[in-house]
């Protein structure tokens, strides 16, 4: 009490009662003289929450995917092994599981990447102001249903019984008999993320200048040319940056496959959720390594392509 | 005098003899003798439909415990459930026959005393000390109900009726079959193969030695080019039958009443090859926190009403046949419709899932454990 007393007799000039204020405008100024210490205060829960939830979590699976499972008590052993991806490199059946995961991912990619092109371009320099905000909520719309009501609605489509071959049918075409196959599969991931493609291919191509088109015409150059030459590479970040979303959402996801896949249609995630399922976590931690290993990879690539910028 | 106090001391030595398991339930290894008061608190892992407000509500009224259920979708998430956070969050769980064996060589659950649930005399005899749930003769759970894997097809496309397993493994019905995304599917294969080819000498289909176990699993690489879907639930195969998309394949009793009562027109049976089956029992946690609870669970679920209930419900015989009476009281029809109190002959033609483990009964290693079906079933799926 005294001292604070004392302080505020030294601080005789100021109004009495202003010590919280004196404390504040102290520590402002230590903030305006070592900026770094601002940085860090206001960095520091996000940069914690990243560290500790974030790469804690990945370091953590990626660390029991060298341990074992007692078969008998499914207790982990912490014996450090490499069983688990002996297993995954020995037995044909993950790697068709790893190949038809990667290659539905990539179709998936560039069946988005085709549709969202014209899309992004007609949005971006053909539609005028109210068109292009109507176009933007039916590409959102879809996104504000659960992602599971739209998997199930595409298998109402896609059925023996559903409204693709009721419509083949009125029209006098053989049924398309597309429902529980894998061709369903790639399907409805090409709906589900093609918003995710749509974004940033719109976002790059607005970015582009009029009059780079104007003189590349200027130079003689065709709709083609320009196309190829012009449009084109400039878009292209966008285009991988898109690529990246439906990409690793494809290569990630369980559930559509489980709805809609037929016999043949196991993902990585419905090994690894499998997998959890029997207790065999270590195994699960192996498998799931190998979309880590396959986006790393990926975004090395997309780097080079310059997709970081167009995000 | 000296007679007597021999008879005295002999009696107090046999008294003592007898405190011993006495003291050593007190620890919790041995069994308890009487159930005490509840503990307010009761957390179940069950099957959908097993905690239906229908006898949940006066259960809780009459025993003032508060039941707090988790639905499992198989054997293998309720396996996962009973052992995480050291198996103390769940005091019991409504495990099938492929569970109750790994959760008893697991420690998982505790032994149980079957003079404390007072219907248990009652039961079918066959489902008093089944081996799914009674192993070197100490109970490790309370049987519930029972009901058949059926084969399931529709009847205007499916001609004629089918009378054999051999229909979901022949090429007639190509693209149009379904069957479940389960390991334990392997024993349907082994059941049909006993039959079909009697030199591989399949006695039981979930002792398969390796070439047996290979001859199934050939069968069922052969099927998969037939199959539609492996369904993982059962509304998947309702939607499988419903839309067309599949017209045969290997079902419950459950999606052949809800088909029915959507008007398709389906129909199940018993091919003549038998049919693997599923037993539920009640099983106490070995850490269960809320033991007086759980006893007085599956006293409760036992008494023919309720079994009655259920069974009607879920679509499923109970263990209870005093329940027959109430079932067609609630349903008429019922009772007959469910097999209630079903003849010994017609439960022995039903091979129950049971967990395969590495000893076959002749006690030889030289059977395929579960862990060998998992990882042929998924390779199988791949």
């Amino acid at each position: 009490m005294a001292t604070s007393l004392d302080a505020a007799e030294g601080l005789s000039h100021r109004p009495p009662g202003r010590p919280a204020r004196a404390a504040r405008l102290r520590l402002s100024g230590l903030f305006w003289r070592h900026s770094w210490a601002k940085a860090l205060l206001l960095l520091a829960p996000p940069l914690l929450a990243f560290i500790l939830v974030y790469l804690a979590s990945l370091a953590a699976l990626f660390i029991s995917s060298f341990w074992t499972i007692d078969p008998f008590t499914s207790e982990l052993k912490h014996v450090w092994n490499v069983d688990n991806y002996r297993t995954l490199w020995q037995t044909g059946a993950y790697h068709s599981i790893a190949l038809r995961t990667i290659g539905i991912a990539a179709a998936v990619t560039l069946t988005d990447a085709i549709l969202a092109f014209p899309l992004g371009y007609f949005m971006a320099r053909i539609a005028s102001g109210r068109s292009r905000a109507f176009i933007f909520v039916a590409v959102l719309l879809p996104l504000w249903s659960s992602y599971l009501v739209r998997v199930y609605i595409w298998r109402l489509i896609l059925d023996d019984k559903g409204v693709l071959n009721w419509a083949l049918e009125k029209v006098g075409l053989p049924a398309a008999n597309l429902g529980y196959s894998n061709w369903a599969v790639w399907l409805i991931f090409t709906y589900v993320w093609l918003p995710f493609m749509i974004l940033p291919v719109y976002g790059a191509l607005e970015r582009i200048p009029d009059s780079y088109i104007e003189a590349s015409r200027d130079l003689g150059a065709g709709g083609w040319t320009t196309f190829r030459r012009v449009l084109l590479p400039l878009a292209l970040p966008g285009v991988v940056a898109g690529s990246i979303f439906t990409f690793s959402l494809t290569l990630g996801d369980y559930v559509t496959p489980l709805l809609a896949g037929g016999a043949s249609s196991q993902f990585i995630g419905n090994v690894v959720y499998d997998a959890i399922n029997t207790q065999q976590t270590p195994f699960a931690a192996a498998f799931a390594a190998v979309p880590l290993a396959v986006m790393g990879v990926y975004l090395l690539i997309a780097r080079k392509l310059g997709a970081f910028e167009a995000l | 005098m000296i007679r007597i106090r021999r008879a005295h001391v002999l009696a107090a030595a046999f008294a003592a003899a007898l405190c011993v398991p006495a003291v050593s339930a007190g620890s919790g290894s041995g069994l308890p003798t009487s159930v005490g008061p509840g503990e307010g608190q009761l957390n179940l892992i069950a099957w959908e439909g097993y905690t239906q407000p229908q006898w949940v509500k006066p259960f809780e009224k009459a025993t003032g415990c508060q039941v707090h259920a988790k639905y499992a979708g198989s054997s293998d998430e309720m396996v996962t459930l009973m052992r995480q956070g050291g198996g103390t969050q769940y005091d019991g769980v409504s495990a099938s026959g492929d569970a109750s064996l790994r959760l008893i060589y697991g420690h998982d659950v505790a032994a149980v005393n079957p003079a404390l649930i007072p219907d248990w005399k009652n039961f079918i005899p066959a489902l008093k000390s089944p081996p799914h749930n009674t192993v070197k003769g100490v109970h490790y759970g309370i049987s519930l109900q029972w009901g058949p894997n059926t084969l399931l097809y529709n009847t205007k496309l499916v001609k004629p009726a089918p009378t054999s397993w051999s229909s979901i493994y022949s090429p007639k019905y190509k693209g149009k079959v379904t069957v479940p995304d389960n390991p334990i599917q392997i024993a349907d294969a082994a059941l049909y193969l006993s039959k079909a080819q009697p030199s591989l000498k399949i006695t039981d289909p979930y002792e398969l030695t390796s070439t047996q176990f290979n001859a199934a699993i050939n069968l069922l690489k052969k099927q998969k080019p037939l199959i539609k879907k492996y369904w993982a639930l059962a509304s998947d195969e309702i939607d499988l039958f419903k839309n067309g998309d599949a017209v045969i394949g290997a079902s419950w009793p459950y999606q052949t009443n809800t088909l029915q009562a959507a008007k398709v027109p389906v129909k199940d049976e018993i091919p003549k090859e038998g049919a693997t089956g599923w037993a539920d029992t009640w099983m106490i946690s070995a850490h269960a926190k809320h033991p007086n609870c759980m006893y007085k669970w599956i006293a409760w679920v036992s008494t023919p009403k309720v079994q009655a209930q259920q069974a009607i419900y879920f679509g499923e015989t109970p263990a209870n046949p005093k329940a027959c009476p109430i079932m067609n009281k609630l349903s008429p029809g019922s009772a007959a419709q469910y097999h209630c109190g079903a003849s010994a002959s017609y439960f022995n033609s039903i091979k129950f899932w049971k967990t395969p483990i590495a000893t076959c009964d002749n006690g030889q290693n030289a059977c395929m454990d579960y862990t060998k079906w998992q990882q042929a079933w998924t390779q199988l799926k791949g």
